[in-house]
């Protein structure tokens, strides 16, 4: 627990912001569902309603409530979002992992078929894909999603593996008779953890976007209430030109700050998985002055006089300094 | 001798979760022109701590809490004013590294750069702080090579294809590229045979008598300083104990460690004794208490220790110039110094070290 409040302390204020946007998220994902005032598909008279105290983000041409889609939709993008990236981030570990570290005809073999998929044209594989199965939920878009997205996340693991396999302390645990599960997840991993972590965050952000888009040009399930398709029904129904603008922008809001949010973490998991980082960083501030890994030794005497440039301006009015000024001068 | 490069009341700390972590504590420290310093004490002693304080080359959890280091050479200061190396600003600092104060760093292994050959290195060294054409300094690298005893046409090797010992010298030779006036050598025989360890050694010698730099020696073997030193400082838990002549640290050590570490190595002459090393382990350095850090380990302990000063002062029962001493021809001048007023050198010699 102090670790994890250790970490926290240290993270970069912009992962602190990632990490408090994607927990809003997250919460509304969770409890979205339950605090739903509306059933989002139930159909009331009062249609293309604007924001209001009982339908607070207005209704649709239909007279359905638009916070409880959204609340559902956030639910589900992040589902499926969540699920896309944990299967590519498994797929892409499992493949890049074992294919360096085991070497020889695995490498080929998994090599070949990472290079496979890497061709494949993802975009019109998506639309054809997803035009056949797009009317049974959200199974057929995560499947085809993780399918196309982890030969990315094996490249670049099995050529960080490559590099860490050579290193002295791999060997030293080989020599000392542990078995290669071991040294796989208790040497090697904990080296990469960082790389893993981005690449998962990448491909949550990468299902997001794709997911969205799919379900914004129809190929998904239309009548679940996912972002997509609240955006997509937005469109069907012209809520753009009948100047509705409160049916698409709490959706297109919500993607983009999802979006964000997990750009601003991955700027913070650098540190999370290298000590070295982290201590320079804890550390980074002495006396009011930051400092920086390439400066030369700070002086704490030189530090505690320099006021730094805004000190100094706020001091210039300070009673003090003009009596500074003045000790020379004579009396005012 | 003109005093070079001064460090006064010199204190480093790393600032840590647990506390500050003194590596460095009010030391004293001058190196003179052309003299050939050693600085020895065990791992952990923040003797390369205090020289890359010195040269503000630490990173950043490092912090000098205290002191001066003033720098004297006749480029920079032109007799006036001593230059102060601890207000120095990063540009000003730029002027004065290599050109002025170089380091021989610890692993020649890792101090240069596998995919550049020797002579680019050693062209960077040179271009980066002296101008001059390009053919000149091409020129200028073969002689150093040549100074080091590296044959020239070894220029164009990578440092894979070089021995330990040439990458070493090769090394030296970097240091010495831009003619400085102070050389800092941070343990750089540690890692070599004693064979090429005394060809190196040697050589630092010859290179100082002929281009009159001085050398702040690190290392943690003090029988190689007895030899190649000018004078000898013994560090322990971040502070000096004791500093002298080589032969006054040898002849007369005043202070208990130095005296461990004299009786921890064999010497070459004089009947077979028995080696005694120093029980115990270096204190942790978060939290000091006052007195000599030393006191745990010490077999001369008296209450009096926890309330020393550890400010260095001459050893206690030697007069100047071997008065009042009972044994004549002593060197005990104002150079050897001590942190311990306690035990004196003729206890020591009771004791029968070095006899």
């Amino acid at each position: 627990m102090k670790s994890l409040a250790n970490i926290w302390r240290n993270l970069p204020l912009k992962a602190k912001v990632g990490v408090g946007l994607l927990g809003f998220f997250i919460l509304a994902a969770i409890i979205g569902p339950m605090v739903q005032p509306y059933d989002p598909s139930a159909q009331t008279p009062l249609t293309m309603a604007a924001p209001s105290a009982q339908h607070w983000f207005g209704t649709t041409q239909e007279g359905q409530d638009i916070l409880s889609q959204v609340l559902t939709g956030i639910r589900l993008t992040l589902e499926l979002a969540l699920a896309v990236g944990v299967i590519v981030t498994v797929v892409s570990v499992l493949v890049g992992v074992t294919s360096a570290f085991l070497g020889g005809i695995w490498d080929d073999v998994l090599s070949l078929i990472t290079n496979v998929f890497l061709v494949l044209p993802p975009l019109p594989l998506l639309i054809v894909l997803l035009g056949y199965l797009s009317q049974q939920g959200q199974t057929p878009t995560i499947i085809v999603l993780s399918l196309l997205g982890w030969p990315w996340g094996a490249r670049v693991i099995r050529a960080q593996t490559l590099a860490i396999r050579g290193r002295d302390f791999i060997d030293a645990s080989r020599e000392t008779g542990e078995k290669n599960w071991r040294i796989i997840i208790f040497d090697l991993i904990p080296n990469e953890i960082s790389l893993i972590a981005a690449s998962f965050v990448n491909t949550v952000l990468y299902a997001i976007g794709a997911s969205v888009a799919l379900a914004f040009v129809g190929l998904t399930n239309v009548n679940s209430w996912s972002l997509g398709t609240i955006l997509f029904w937005a469109q069907t129904d012209s809520a753009l030109q009948s100047a509705a603008w409160w049916w698409f922008v709490p959706a297109g809001l919500a993607v983009a700050l999802i979006g964000t949010s997990l750009v601003l973490l991955n700027s913070g998991l650098d540190e999370l998985g290298s000590p070295r980082l982290r201590a320079t960083r804890g550390t980074a501030k002495v006396a009011g002055h930051r400092i920086w890994p390439t400066d030369p030794t700070p002086v704490l005497a030189v530090l505690q006089a320099d006021r730094g440039r805004f000190g100094s301006f706020l001091y210039s009015f300070s009673r003090r300094s003009m009596l500074e000024g003045n000790a020379a001068g004579g009396d005012l | 001798m003109a005093p070079i490069l001064e460090i006064d009341d010199l204190s480093v700390a790393y600032r840590s979760a647990g506390g500050d972590v003194h590596a460095v504590e009010h030391v004293n420290l001058t190196l003179n022109a052309g003299e050939v310093v050693g600085l020895c004490g065990e791992s952990g002693s923040g003797k390369s701590t205090l020289a890359y304080g010195a040269t503000r080359l630490l990173r950043p959890p490092a912090l000098i809490t205290g002191g001066s280091v003033r720098y004297r050479g006749r480029r920079i200061t032109q007799g006036g004013d001593p230059a102060d190396v601890l207000t120095m600003s990063n540009r000003e600092l730029a002027r004065i590294r290599w050109r002025e104060v170089a380091i021989v760093f610890q692993s020649a292994m890792n101090a240069l750069n596998p995919v550049l050959r020797v002579q680019d290195q050693i062209l960077d060294a040179i271009t980066a702080h002296l101008k001059m054409p390009k053919h000149e300094a091409r020129e200028k690298a073969a002689t150093l090579l040549d100074l080091v005893g590296i044959p020239r046409d070894r220029l164009r090797a990578y440092p894979h294809e070089l021995s330990g010992g040439m990458r070493q010298r090769v090394m030296i030779a970097m240091a010495l590229a831009a003619d400085p006036e102070v050389v800092i050598m941070d343990e750089p025989t540690t890692a070599l045979d004693v064979v090429v360890q005394r060809d190196i050694l040697a050589q630092i010698v010859e290179l100082k008598e002929t281009l009159g730099f001085a050398v702040l020696f690190i290392t943690h073997d003090l029988s190689l300083l007895l030899e190649l030193a000018d004078r000898i400082a013994v560090m322990y838990a971040g502070r000096l104990l004791e500093t002298g002549t080589a032969s006054a640290i040898m002849r007369e050590p005043a202070h208990p460690y130095t005296r461990g570490l004299l009786n921890s190595f064999p010497s070459l002459h004089g009947p077979r004794r028995e080696l005694v090393g120093i029980p115990g382990t270096p204190p942790d350095l978060r939290d000091t208490l006052p007195g000599c850090p030393f006191i745990p380990r010490c077999s001369f302990t008296v209450p009096a220790c926890s309330e020393v000063d550890m400010s260095l002062a001459r050893p206690t029962g030697t007069g100047t110039n071997g008065e009042g001493s009972d044994r004549p021809g002593l060197i005990t001048t104002d150079s050897h110094l001590t942190a311990c007023p306690i035990v004196t050198p003729e206890e020591a010699s009771k004791e029968g070290v070095l006899s």
